[in-house]
């Protein structure tokens, strides 16, 4: 057994663990915990195979963006465990469990009949993981669809100012309860 | 590639380019202008952004069809659809106009959003590729979901932004996980390279049916098909009218487009496979959509079930899947613009009239016709071509898709089509009876309240709908040459 086969299963049982940590512990806020565990785990998998840019991307926006919000949310909210009724949780995990199962058979059938045909060279596939080739990529095929996502960050930024923005008169308090001073 | 293929064909997306360009330009006048006035400037100049967009797109009218960088594409149905769209925004910028005190305060916030969701709509009927489509599609949906929450003094119109985003969002992830999926199976993002790939026996077919289901759920959402249709009564309601007006069209024509180009160019294959789900829902749209429109009271909501229905008469010319039928959808979506935005441009001057409620109440019309004869007089057009009375635009667009159907084979999809459209007349109809033959109950009262006179922008809108209401049916088939559809 190879170094880095070893090194692979380690890292993979690490992310595996957190996986089933995020859906089975009760706290939201250990599942998130957990979320970014596995984000992390999944960023150092990224890494063993060669696609750098990818691992910095997960860490930058799923585990630096998307957890923190998570978080972010679950302590403003408060993490009320008992919003859901013993029949509905039931109901969601069956549900869950019963697509979760179709989605791992779908992918293991797609993936294991690549398998055992390896058409495409692998270590052609492994050079598109480089910032460098990301960079080029992104710039020359995807050129357009990263132009438009500039102008749904554009919207999404006039959207927020104009959410943000104090109603003009509101900023003293609420008419009806001065009123009732 | 070098730089030179960037700028090759990028007249594909002059139209877009205009307004993007004029979108900064409004914005750079929103810093510099001064006072209340200001906001009269930029509606102007939104307007002349818009018609120079519609200059751009008949500029670019009836070329070849090029691609541009794998991602959008300037056909006869494309075209046809950014008219559509253009048209609505022209209408709905001068709806806009001095509808409420939002606008005055953060008009550069509000033509932006509006010109922005303009620019995605139109996207979606260029997009040939999945990642292109799915931005376009955030585009305009994020803009309108600001846009519907924009009158913050109405509690109404709040919970309709937010309803409006919660849902919107959610139906976002399926349509991005369905455009995963097809791109699982295809190995490309490019339409015709999923084609290519499924047709000749490559890719994973059998992560397309899951895809289909999954991107129908998205698009579902959007165009208000019936199980998805929840939100739009009370988003339609909620927004403020004249937003309501824009993207009753805008959306129906954007996402429609995105739709058709979608299963007509990447999935043709499966046509057998999604013709049926898609014919059962269109019956489900239709019925459901007119059977809830004839227990309604509030006009606005009156108006956003007869939009679930006509959704469904244009998803019956998709389950057709053939040119003709896509062309009969731009059709159907260019006389649907006149005559919804008409009819939500009465509903406006009318609010006004009733103490600006952001809705009107069908009891209210009892008599309206004698106090507004002319108002009275458009809205029993719109209401007319909007059931499909023969002379009018409405039916024309109907009966162009009914023929495609029944050319396609789905005659019996058309049947039940045609007897929706008898269920449809009632509540029209009804409108128009309460008008011209019922007496306000507390006449007293109605008598004693001033005539607010309709903004000179909403008299333009209501003339101009009118006018291509009636045109449209008298020259149908000027139109229907000129308006193309896919692979035409």
């Amino acid at each position: 057994m190879s170094w880095s086969l070893l090194f692979f299963l380690l890292v993979g049982a690490v992310s595996l663990a957190a996986a089933l940590g995020v859906v089975t512990s009760r706290q939201p806020v250990h599942s998130a915990l957990f979320l970014l565990t596995n984000f992390a785990t999944l960023a150092v998998l990224y890494i063993t195979l060669d696609a750098q840019f990818l691992a910095a991307a997960q860490v930058i926006v799923y585990a630096g963006g998307i957890v923190i919000l998570i978080l972010f949310v679950i302590m403003l909210i408060g993490g009320d465990t008992n919003d859901f009724s013993a029949a509905q949780r039931a109901w969601s995990r069956t549900v869950g469990m019963a697509l979760g199962i179709i989605l791992l058979l779908v992918i293991s059938y797609s993936a294991l009949s690549r398998m055992m045909a390896p058409s495409e060279d692998t270590a052609a596939l492994l050079q598109g993981g480089t910032p460098e080739a990301v960079g080029i990529e992104l710039f020359t095929k995807y050129i357009l669809p990263f132009e438009l996502v500039a102008l749904l960050l554009l919207v999404a930024l006039i959207g927020a100012l104009v959410l943000g923005r104090q109603q003009e008169g509101a900023s003293e308090g609420i008419p009806s309860v001065k009123a009732n001073e | 590639m070098d730089t030179a293929l960037l700028f090759d064909n990028a007249v594909v997306l002059l139209p877009e380019l205009v307004l993007a360009v004029g979108v900064m330009v409004l914005m750079m006048v929103d810093i510099g202008r001064r006072g209340q006035n200001g906001s009269q400037l930029l509606a102007g100049l939104s307007v002349a952004i818009l018609l120079l967009g519609i200059g751009a797109s008949v500029m670019i009218w009836g070329r070849a069809p090029v691609e541009y960088l794998d991602g959008a594409i300037s056909d006869g149905f494309a075209l046809s659809v950014r008219l559509v769209i253009l048209i609505a925004g022209v209408l709905g910028v001068l709806l806009s106009r001095n509808w409420f005190p939002a606008i005055e305060r953060q008009g550069g916030a509000f033509y932006s959003l509006h010109l922005l969701a303009v620019i995605g709509m139109m996207l979606m009927g260029t997009a040939t590729n999945l990642i292109v489509l799915f931005i376009a599609l955030e585009i305009f949906s994020l803009a309108l979901y600001i846009l519907s929450g924009f009158y913050r003094e109405n509690a109404r119109s709040i919970e309709a932004a937010m309803k409006y985003f919660l849902l919107g969002a959610f139906a976002s992830t399926f349509f991005v996980y369905g455009c995963a999926l097809l791109y699982g199976a295809g190995g490309s993002s490019k339409f015709t390279q999923i084609h290519e790939t499924l047709a000749t026996g490559g890719g994973n077919p059998s992560l397309v049916l899951p895809g289909i289901a999954l991107l129908l759920v998205g698009f579902g959402f959007k165009v208000s098909l019936v199980p998805f249709h929840m939100w739009t009564p009370d988003v339609y309601q909620g927004a403020p009218t004249p937003v309501t007006a824009f993207m009753s069209v805008g959306t129906k024509a954007a996402a429609f487009a995105g739709f058709f180009r979608l299963m007509m160019t990447a999935l043709p294959s499966f046509h057998d496979q999604w013709a049926m789900p898609l014919a059962i829902l269109a019956v489900l749209t239709m019925t459901v959509g007119n059977l809830t429109a004839l227990r309604q009271s509030s006009v606005k909501r009156m108006l956003a079930y007869s939009g679930i229905a006509h959704a469904g008469n244009i998803l019956i010319a998709l389950v057709a899947g053939t040119a003709a039928a896509s062309s009969a959808a731009a059709f159907y979506l260019f006389a649907y613009a006149f005559m919804n935005i008409g009819a939500f441009t009465v509903t406006i001057a009318l609010e006004r009239q009733y103490g600006n409620e952001n809705d009107v109440e069908q009891s209210r019309l009892a008599g309206a016709a004698e106090r507004f004869p002319v108002l009275a007089a458009a809205m029993a057009i719109f209401m007319l071509s909007l059931s499909g009375i023969p002379p009018l635009a409405g039916f024309f667009g109907k009966f162009l898709v009914f023929k495609a159907a029944v050319e396609a084979g789905w005659a019996w999809l058309v049947v039940i089509g045609v007897l929706n459209s008898a269920v449809s007349a009632y509540y029209y109809l009804r409108i128009v009876v309460a008008m011209y033959f019922q007496q306000p109950e507390q006449a007293g009262d109605e008598k004693e309240q001033p005539f607010v006179p309709a903004s000179r922008s909403s008299v333009f809108v209501v003339v101009v709908s009118v006018l291509a209401v009636v045109v449209i049916g008298l020259q149908p088939g000027l139109w229907a040459d000129l308006l193309r559809g896919l692979g035409q």
